[in-house]
């Protein structure tokens, strides 16, 4: 949009006039261009940066960072500089397309276009068929932190009460699933204790294998910007090869793959041996536990690593002492620890000084470096350990943080229960309190919820390779992109004949290409949503403009699905005497129309300045969809016997007037930092700290060894392969590739590659090679120079782009206790064509 | 690759030669011909940049045989020989930064082609090869100057961290972030032209020109102080020394 000089003049002369004659103009800017504008949040990753959305005749036409949202003030990264232009791409899908031959579905026919009726009876039949022949272990939902919470809500609803499945995971499993089971054990309550204010109040900065610099931009340039303007910050960094946040780093560390367990317990250990820990802090809120060893690798049962295993999957804690802790970590002496990771002895002391100094505030940052990790679950508590021994936890400046990689992982993957094992508000399905409670505010007859949990991410690959899950709906991510291994599980499972895949996508994208049936998706700011960041902030947006073709919001297509259910095609009759007036009814009445999501009348959507907005749900439906769903939801956070403390949400409409608000927000105020006193409601005057998540009060310090990735270099297969992002890309790239700028400024995946590993086969900078593994390869570019520095022994490549899928390459072992892949470790071998 | 590209730059070269003629036939008038050729031959526009070790202007034109060598070796659809009608000496190489950069091969083809040296054969490591110098034209429109992180051009220069630096500094208006500027240093860029290409700015905030136009030059009768200490390793003034200061409280 440009302006012209004139323009300026003009507006600025209105508005010197009108100061000076003390009137307000709003929407002054409405007038002069056309363009409304509202607030929304970024479509990308985790940081949840404010935006305004500017509409003028039904289209997004420009967008603004905010300049009063607290967490940007008005700035954005370079995709968020080009949101208005995702939903834009030239090849959005118009209507469903079904594989059909001779007029009727058959697995390999050719995409089709139908209507929305003909998609939904074709995908009915298909899952009333695979639940009358195999029950409701046979069906599944893939799901996604990007998902708007009430998407998320809504589908997990839809499969744990309606179709007594479990089988519902987020992308998210891949991302956050083990910062999310270290936070349980550690905790006993998801999600961090501190919040983005800690990047101001601390005086140094750890990143555990977070790469901030590129895929947390925002708010690296606040760390930066700490490191620049508070006298003595320090940043260190640590990293299996070295990216952009070692331009800042004060001690840059390039460590071997898997030895961050190593250095963790040598700091650990430094803390003790050199009695800087808090005395104190550890009597009165720590509790000192062990988790079993030799837990395998989450591969597949028949797996020789997985037979070898003598704890497979094992993650009871054992009470231990202080004294037995102490002696745990002792062999993680300096010197074994800087052997074993290839630190030196110097870079690792002042990293362990910096933990133990008890007049530096420290934070620590991680992402996937951690996460994605056969030993997720435990590199994440061994970090907690360290802060936990000097107590240097939930107050400004002193923070374990996890970042995360989706809009809304913490938002819709965690809070509202989209994992195979959750219930909305960290309630569990193998509790049975919880069960009940969920039963109760869903009026569901006891017994409607499995209490085991369903197949996770990489487990519904598996089985629907196996033919055990034959009706599957994946929305809002593109996970045959995504997922490891996909030629020998991911692919030959969406494409096994017994299978019925429905993908839900705005674009065609790689995961759509392969699926059975493709329904078009609205987008972003054609629903009304919800996003909750990392730092448990939630933010909501109104719908701006209607959808693009025949597209439908997720929560649409999970609410229509719905009606095409009787609940005898669903449920047991035993189940259904219990609620003898549920019958002849459908799942869109029990579920959705329960007096309680159906509360709200469809009244039109309003901004403070009388804008009118549409929302296409509500017209649809006949109420007012996303606020009951929401209402529904914050049931979970007030009520009950087994609702967890301090889940608290504000009302629906508040959301809408406020820019985003932290939770637990009570008596009208968000929560900083969590289990302290003063800035936690749940924690008594004279308490101090409290870790509430605990019967106790306590958290715990978990002891963990060191143990080998699942699969190391090797004669062979002689590098370690790391697959990752680049700023420029989202994740599978399927919105940021469609973007023209962003395509050119980083238009196809390299492999990153040492100069002397190169040379070492022959190899030239922007020479076509091969890339090969144990389970496919692929012909990239070899690059030895620019943003990534490997070491000798590694190479780096992302995976956004779908010509080259890296994915083929990766190996599905995954954490055993989160079940989330490791994406950052196998073996592979790089030749030239 | 390499089979199949000679046969594209080869016809290229022949397409260039019938177009000529075609082109001085159709028109009929030699002199026009001949005016235009003149015209173009006076001065290079900036956009238009010489493959590495193409030296000066005036060196290279004389010493260059139009023969093309250098664009049938070029693996990337980068270097391109001036046709008639193109604001470049018709027959010579030249590129377009923000069209397609210089991948900077390690292997310099399109210098080990030239026949003649005008590609000056010596260039080597093509780090050393200077084809133009970047320039951060616009500070108003770049992004990372308003604060936003865009930064392309740095994460894609193939000499990051020294031909672009991120410069730091306070972003006073929000108060909390940093203002990451990306700075070029002609020591070491190569002027390939990867950062204008990569601009996400509908028109380049960063552009390579041709080093005569790029480059400032500071007079020879000042010298930077700080850079002189560090380039002797001692003052230039032995022995000078500085008094301490009185304080209250005899303080140090």
């Amino acid at each position: 949009m440009t302006v012209s000089r004139r323009d300026f003049i003009k507006t600025n002369a209105a508005l010197a006039a009108a100061t000076a004659a003390g009137v307000n103009l709003p929407g002054a800017a409405k007038a002069e261009d056309g363009i409304r504008w509202d607030k929304g949040v970024c479509r990308f990753c985790g940081t949840g940066c404010g935006v305004l959305v500017g509409v003028q005749d039904g289209r997004v036409v420009a967008t603004q960072g905010d300049p009063d949202a607290p967490v940007n003030k008005g700035l954005n990264c370079i995709k968020g500089y080009f949101l208005s232009k995702i939903m834009y791409g030239k090849d959005r899908l118009e209507t469903p397309l079904l594989r059909m031959k001779d007029g009727k579905y058959a697995k390999d026919g050719e995409f089709t276009p139908v209507s929305w009726d003909q998609a939904f009876d074709v995908m009915a039949e298909k899952w009333k068929a695979a639940m009358k022949n195999k029950g409701p272990t046979s069906v599944g939902m893939f799901g996604s932190g990007q998902w708007t919470l009430w998407e998320g809500y809504a589908a997990s609803k839809l499969m744990k009460a309606g179709f007594r499945s479990n089988n519902i995971d987020p992308n998210a499993r891949h991302c956050m699933a083990s910062a999310v089971g270290a936070f349980i054990r550690a905790f006993g309550i998801d999600e961090p204790m501190g919040c983005y204010d800690d990047l101001e109040h601390a005086d140094a900065f750890v990143l555990w294998g977070a790469n901030m610099a590129e895929m947390h931009p925002i708010l690296w340039s606040r760390l930066t910007d700490t490191r620049l303007t508070k006298k003595g910050c320090e940043v260190h960094v640590l990293s299996t090869f070295e990216n952009r946040c070692f331009e800042l780093a004060d001690n840059g560390m390039v460590f071997t793959p898997q030895t961050d367990l190593a250095i963790l317990n040598f700091i650990a250990n430094y803390i003790i041996e050199n009695k800087a820990y808090n005395q104190a802090f550890i009597d009165k809120s720590v509790n000192f536990t062990k988790t079993p060893t030799d837990i395998g690798y989450g591969l597949r049962p028949e797996h020789p690593l997985e037979k070898k295993a003598k704890n497979p999957a094992k993650g009871k804690l054992t009470n231990i002492t202080f004294e037995e802790y102490a002696a745990s970590v002792k062999p993680y002496t300096l010197e074994y620890t800087s052997k074993l990771s290839g630190v030196p002895q110097d870079q690792l002391l002042a990293l362990a000084k910096v933990y133990a100094d008890p007049n530096k505030k420290v934070s620590s940052y991680w992402t996937m470096g951690f996460n994605q990790h056969t030993r997720g679950v435990w590199v994440n508590g061994l970090l907690y350990n360290v802060h936990l021994l000097m107590g240097k936890i939930s107050e400004p400046g002193n923070s374990p943080f996890s970042l995360t990689g989706q809009p809304s992982a913490c938002g819709t993957a965690r809070e509202v229960g989209t994992f195979a094992h959750r219930l909305p508000a960290d309630l569990v399905v193998m509790n049975e309190a919880h069960r009940k409670y969920a039963e109760q505010v869903w009026k569901l007859p006891a017994g409607t919820i499995p209490p085991k949990p369903g197949y996770h991410a990489v487990l519904q690959n598996r089985m629907l390779k196996d033919g055990k899950l034959n009706a599957y709906w994946v929305q809002c991510t593109n996970n045959m992109q995504a997922a490891p291994n996909m030629n020998e599980e991911g692919y030959p499972g969406y494409r096994n004949p017994e299978n019925f895949i429905t993908v839900s996508d705005p674009y065609p994208t790689v995961t759509a290409m392969a699926a059975d049936l493709i329904l078009p998706t609205a987008m972003w700011m054609e629903k009304e949503g919800a996003y909750g960041n990392a730092e448990r902030r939630t933010q909501f947006w109104r719908q701006q403009v209607a959808p693009y073709g025949q597209a439908k919001s997720d929560v649409w297509q999970v609410i229509e699905f719905s009606k095409r259910f009787k609940m005898e095609d669903v449920w047991p009759a035993e189940l259904l005497d219990q609620k003898p007036e549920y019958k002849g009814k459908t799942l869109y009445e029990v579920l959705y129309t329960n007096g309680q999501v159906n509360k709200f009348p469809a009244d039109p959507v309003k901004d403070a300045a009388g804008n009118v907005y549409e929302n296409h749900e509500s017209a649809d439906f006949g109420f007012y969809v996303q606020k009951g769903l929401f209402e529904e939801y914050r049931l979970f956070q007030y009520e009950g016997p087994a609702a967890k403390k301090g889940h608290q949400m504000a009302d629906f409409d508040l959301y809408h007037k406020a820019r985003g608000l932290r939770w637990p927000v009570i008596d009208g105020k968000e929560t900083l930092w969590r289990y302290r006193e003063g800035y936690d409601p749940f924690v008594k005057a004279g308490e101090g700290v409290k870790f509430y998540g605990k019967p106790n009060g306590k958290a715990n310090v978990i002891f963990a060894p060191y143990e080998p990735a699942a699969e190391s270099p090797d004669d062979n297969y002689n590098l370690w392969l790391c697959t990752g992002r680049v700023l420029e890309h989202w994740h599978s790239g399927s919105m940021t590739r469609r973007v023209p700028e962003l395509y050119r400024a980083y238009p196809g995946a390299k492999i990153y590659m040492h100069p002397d590993d190169a040379e070492a086969r022959g190899l030239k900078r922007g020479q076509a090679v091969k890339v090969e593994t144990r389970r496919g390869e692929l012909v990239t570019r070899v690059e030895t120079r620019g943003r990534n520095k490997p070491p000798k022994g590694l190479v780096f490549m992302p995976w956004f782009d779908a010509s080259q899928l890296v994915n083929k390459l990766t190996l599905d072992a995954t954490d055993p206790l989160s079940k989330e892949t490791d994406f950052k470790k196998c073996a592979c071998k790089v030749m030239a064509v | 690759m390499t089979t199949q590209k000679p046969k594209r730059a080869a016809k290229s070269r022949r397409q260039f030669l019938a177009d000529t003629a075609r082109t001085a036939c159709g028109v009929g008038v030699a002199g026009l011909v001949l005016g235009l050729m003149a015209k173009q031959a006076r001065s290079l526009p900036p956009t238009a940049l010489r493959p590495p070790g193409a030296g000066t202007e005036d060196s290279f034109l004389g010493a260059c045989i139009r023969c093309g060598l250098c664009v049938r070796d070029c693996p990337y659809p980068t270097l391109s020989l001036a046709e008639l009608g193109d604001p470049v000496p018709v027959g010579t190489p030249y590129f377009v930064a923000r069209k397609a950069p210089c991948e900077m091969c390690d292997d310099i083809p399109c210098v080990a082609a030239c026949p003649t040296g005008a590609l000056d054969p010596a260039l080597t490591d093509i780090d050393k090869s200077r084809m133009g110098l970047a320039v951060l034209i616009d500070e108003e429109t770049c992004l990372n100057f308003l604060g936003l992180r865009c930064d392309v051009c740095y994460r894609v220069c193939p000499v990051i961290d020294k031909a672009i630096t991120l410069e730091r500094s306070h972003n006073v208006r929000t108060g909390h972030h940093a203002v990451f500027i990306p700075t070029v240093h002609s020591e070491h860029c190569t002027g390939c032209g990867k950062c204008e290409r990569s601009c996400v700015l509908e028109e380049a905030a960063i552009k390579v020109m041709p080093l005569a136009l790029a480059k400032g030059q500071i007079g020879g009768h000042y010298r930077l102080g700080w850079k002189e200490k560090e380039k002797a390793g001692h003052e230039l003034v032995p022995g000078l020394f500085d008094m301490p200061d009185r304080l209250p409280g005899g303080q140090p």
